[in-house]
This record gives structure tokens, C-alpha cells and sequence, in this order.
């Protein structure tokens, strides 16, 4: 770990601010080539409540108003599982990543 | 033909590993599937461990293993809006070994020493193994199927210690889907700051830690609560919200977080510090009436696969995993012994459990999920309040003190009606002790 000390009052200033995006950056993921998250989308269509949009700590599903339907950036996926309870729809097909891929934590 | 073992088990977490250990240290033929690049890979927890099973299986095991402090500091803290109220724990006897059977960990690291242990006893870990189904027998469990190929192996009994988000116990019919208040969804944030630091600022000398618990209004007024733990040279800190809150209330796990860290009362021990690392996981905490059943043929679940989580104050989960690891080993020891591996047979893992303290401390809580959740001010009204009578208290004025305390009364009955009060502190004693 690298030291965190920087400037003249060291430990002084506040906690360094980052964004969801940056702060998944620090977080190691080994991408497979297709998701393990998958979308039954006729039913997300027909979901009034949409629970994935708020639930998902990285935030991987994002309504897009154009097309309309779900996208899922399942790159970033934590596999926290949350989304697969707060789906009400049943709409979401969760899979464990192949054997080795996704998240990889350091720390833990 | 397909391999035999006598034991295979699913996940290399705290239950796994110590189900694999005792097992292969009887001598078991016993292989353990890990879906993760290595062991811990995938895990996360707030970072406390509770070691009394584990200074079992392994004596003095904090010699050897990737333990980050002992925890000789706890610190329960309601939060308003803008200000605390604290009872901080000070106990210097937990310095001496066994340390209190408590430390702080990280999990990437511990369990992949942990699985090492395992490994060393005489267990086949394979990692980046992913476990998809079973392999059935006339309804009986008799081996796994494998996302590799010729990934089909059979053993007398499969022990599932997959975790939280546990896709195989729906599989093999022992439980439904969890529902969203059951579920506990804990984001962590890794933030490093030098050891030297860490030690001047939560004030422990050696290897010392502190666990610092935060309560009231840690998450803007809904239900859950915040922490941060000392490791060597970084500090876990996170927060905790059911996933029904976040779900009703429209709440965003990554926002919730950084409300959290921003409170005046946080951000001062987050000072100087650096992210290394963001993560989330689910931690069942429904109690004992959430739990699924534990046992069927050929099949026993282990951690919190079982739902096997304390959800009162003490928080305790790891010690509950591996001791249900080392139930688990030992009735398949037995199960082998006598050549039955029945859901009859298996049922001796629910008796040793109900023997401990793991089902006795889940029955024993049973009710604390509910009352948490039918008791909304204990996050709001209530902590509000009581940081306004501690302000009015240790306001300097030129009130005489008869005054100020007159009007300390009629504020606090004005805004806290005193029998729901009364009821709520009598039930919460079913979370505290």
C-alpha cells in the first residue's frame, strides 16, 4: 500500500473524494466476454418498479429512455446478489461468472 | 466415470474451510469447489472475526494467520443529523492472548490462508470452479455438477457453503428465493492511512484495534447503520441497510455510503486517508425464522448458505459459519462411519447446532429483525432526540438549572411519546443482550 502522506500537514486534509466510476477503477475485475446477468426484457418493459435501477451498488443497470430497455454493465458487477432479491419481476437470470472471472477483491 | 469423494464442498469461505479442515485432518477424502481466481476473492465481510472455533481447530492460530488487529476497543455511537452521543469500550486484558477471540481481517486474505490450512490437512481446493447444479439420485443428493468438463464428481455428502447469495440452496429445493427484508445489503470502503496514524487517532498501542459501530442516523433517517474498523494500515469502513429499505425508499447503496462518510462525526477519522478499494456483499440477517432447512439427503448447509447470522447487536457471523463447518465435517464423519448419508442420518448437524451457541444465540434473537423494522424512529426521532436533550444539557446559558431542566422535560415529552418510548427500550433489549 502506498503511503497516503502528501503535502505539508499530513493526515490533516479531508478523505480524497472519488466517484462511483473511479472508485470501481480501484477494483479488480477479470471481464469475461459475455454477462452473467441476464435480462428477461419483456418483463423489465412491463415493470412498474424497476428496483434494479436504485438497488445495484455499482450501479451496472441504467434505463435507456431511447430504445427503451435495461443495459447492463455487467463489467462492474460486485456480485453482491442484491439485485436478484429486489427484482420483483423475476426478471433478472443471475449467474455466477465463469470459473476465475469478475470481481476479485484485494482486500475483501 | 465420474470422481469419487467422501465429502465435496462448495465455496471456500469460513464454513468451507473449516469443514474442509477437520475433515481432511480425519483423514476424509474431501474436495472443495471455489468459484474465485483464489479463496477470499470473492468474500467480504465488515472485517471482524470471531475466533473461539477457529483457536479450536487451529491453536493460536493468530501466530501464523493474516489477522490485522485484535479488538481491545469498541465504540457504540448514536448519530443525529450533525452531532454523536458514544459509550466507548476501553479493555486492556483483551490484549492478552487469546485476544478475545476477536480481530479484525480481511477477508480476501484470511480465507485464502485459511483454504491453505485446509489444503495442508489433506483437501483438494479447486478454484475457479464453479458449482452449477447437483447430481440426484431418486431425490438424493449424490455429487455436484461441475462448469468444467467432465465436471460431474460424486461424493457420499455435499456440503453447501456458498454464502449469502446461496443459488444452489434454491436449487436443491431447500428454500425460496430470500425475501428483500431478510437481506442485508453492507457496502465497504478499504480506506488506508498509516499505521502510526491509525494508532494515534482511535488511540491503541501494539496490535490493538477498535471497532466502531455507528447507529441513529447514519444512513439520512432510514434503518441501518455505518461502521469503521481498524486494520494494520487501512480502515474498513462501510454501512448496512436492508435491501427492502433501499428498495421502498429509492435509496442508492453507492450514495448512502458517502452520506455516511461526509457526517461530521466520520469524516474527521477518515482524514488523509486513501480509497484502495470498494466492494459490497449481502449478509442474511431475517434470524432464526428466515433460516431454510438445513438438511436434506445427501446434503447439509452450512454459513450463511443457512442463513446462519446473529442479527442482534453482537453481529456475529464468521465464529456461527465455522462452527457450523465443523458440525457439518463431523456428521459426515459419522454419516460415512455408518455408511448413511439421509436426510435422517445428516439431521445429527441441526441437533449438534441446537447444542451450541449458534441455533441457541439464533433463537435467542429471533424477534430482533422484526423489531427493528417495526420500530422506524430508533434510526430518527429518536436519535434526533436524544442529541437535543444532550445539547440543551451542555448548553451554557444564563438559565438557572432548574429552568433548563424544566425545559429538557417538557421537549423531550413534547416530541417522544413516553409510552411507545418505554415499549420500544423494552423490546430492544432482545437485540442487545
Amino acid at each position: 500500500m502506498s503511503n497516503p502522506l502528501r503535502g505539508p500537514s499530513p493526515g490533516l486534509e479531508p478523505l480524497e473524494e472519488k466517484t462511483l466510476a473511479e472508485k470501481l477503477f480501484l477494483v479488480r475485475f477479470k471481464v469475461d466476454s459475455a454477462s452473467h446477468l441476464i435480462l428477461n426484457k419483456d418483463l423489465c418493459l412491463d415493470c412498474t418498479v424497476r428496483a434494479c435501477l436504485v438497488i445495484c451498488p455499482s450501479e451496472v443497470y441504467k434505463w435507456t429512455e431511447g430504445r427503451p430497455e435495461i443495459t447492463v454493465s455487467y463489467e462492474g458487477c460486485l456480485e453482491c446478489g442484491a439485485c436478484r432479491i429486489a427484482c420483483a419481476s423475476g426478471a433478472i437470470d443471475w449467474r455466477s461468472p465463469r470459473g476465475g472471472f469478475g470481481v476479485c477483491y484485494k482486500f475483501g | 466415470m465420474a470422481d469419487r469423494f467422501d465429502c465435496i464442498i462448495v465455496g471456500a469461505g469460513p464454513a468451507g474451510c473449516a469443514a474442509a479442515y477437520k475433515l481432511a485432518s480425519d483423514g476424509m477424502s474431501v474436495i472443495v469447489f471455489e468459484r474465485g481466481e483464489y479463496p477470499g476473492s470473492k468474500n467480504m465481510s465488515g472485517g471482524i472475526l470471531y475466533s473461539t472455533i477457529l483457536n479450536k481447530l487451529i491453536p493460536e492460530f493468530w501466530k501464523e494467520a493474516p489477522v490485522e488487529r485484535h479488538v481491545t476497543r469498541r465504540r457504540y455511537s448514536m448519530l443525529s443529523k450533525d452531532s454523536e452521543a458514544a459509550l466507548d469500550v476501553n479493555i486492556n486484558a483483551f490484549s492478552e492472548p487469546p485476544y478475545n477471540n476477536s480481530f479484525t481481517v480481511l477477508r480476501a486474505k484470511f480465507d485464502r490462508w485459511f483454504a491453505k490450512k485446509a489444503e495442508d490437512a489433506g483437501a483438494l481446493i479447486v478454484t475457479e470452479a464453479v458449482v452449477d447444479g447437483f447430481i440426484t439420485d431418486n431425490e438424493k443428493i449424490t455429487g455436484v455438477k461441475v462448469r468444467m468438463e467432465g465436471g460431474e464428481v460424486l461424493a457420499g455428502a455435499v456440503i453447501l457453503a456458498d454464502g449469502a447469495n446461496s443459488l444452489l440452496s434454491e436449487k436443491a429445493g431447500l428454500r425460496e428465493k430470500p425475501a428483500a427484508k431478510e437481506m442485508i445489503l453492507g457496502v465497504k470502503e478499504i480506506i488506508s492511512l498509516p499505521k502510526e496514524v491509525i494508532e494515534d487517532r482511535f488511540s491503541l498501542e501494539g496490535g490493538q484495534g477498535a471497532a466502531l459501530e455507528f447507529f441513529g442516523q447514519c444512513l439520512g433517517g432510514f434503518a441501518g447503520q455505518g461502521f469503521i474498523y481498524t486494520n494494520a494500515d487501512c480502515l474498513s469502513v462501510g454501512i448496512g441497510c436492508p435491501i427492502s429499505v433501499l428498495q421502498e425508499n429509492g435509496l442508492k447503496p453507492a450514495g448512502l455510503i458517502e452520506a455516511f462518510k461526509k457526517h461530521p462525526s466520520v469524516r474527521n477519522l477518515l482524514r488523509g486517508g486513501r480509497i484502495e478499494e470498494y466492494g459490497a456483499h449481502m449478509i442474511p440477517e431475517g434470524g432464526f425464522s428466515a433460516m431454510p432447512e438445513l438438511t436434506k439427503d445427501g446434503l447439509i448447509l452450512c454459513g450463511d448458505a443457512g442463513g446462519l447470522v446473529n442479527p442482534s447487536l453482537y453481529k456475529e457471523g464468521s465464529n456461527l459459519a465455522m462452527a457450523s463447518g465443523v458440525f457439518a465435517a463431523e456428521t459426515v464423519i459419522e454419516a460415512k462411519k455408518r455408511g448413511d448419508f439421509s436426510k435422517a442420518a445428516l439431521d445429527a448437524y441441526v441437533e449438534k447446532l441446537e447444542n451450541s451457541f449458534v441455533l441457541k444465540d439464533m433463537k435467542r434473537f429471533k424477534d430482533a429483525p422484526e423489531i427493528l423494522r417495526k420500530a422506524p424512529e430508533l434510526f430518527k426521532e429518536y436519535p434526533e432526540e436524544l442529541l437535543e436533550l444532550l445539547r440543551l444539557h451542555f448548553t451554557v446559558s444564563e438559565a438557572s438549572k432548574d429552568e433548563v431542566h424544566g425545559e429538557l422535560r417538557r421537549s423531550f415529552k413534547g416530541k417522544v411519546p413516553a409510552w411507545r418510548l418505554l415499549k420500544n427500550l423494552w423490546k430492544l433489549r432482545r437485540i442487545i443482550s
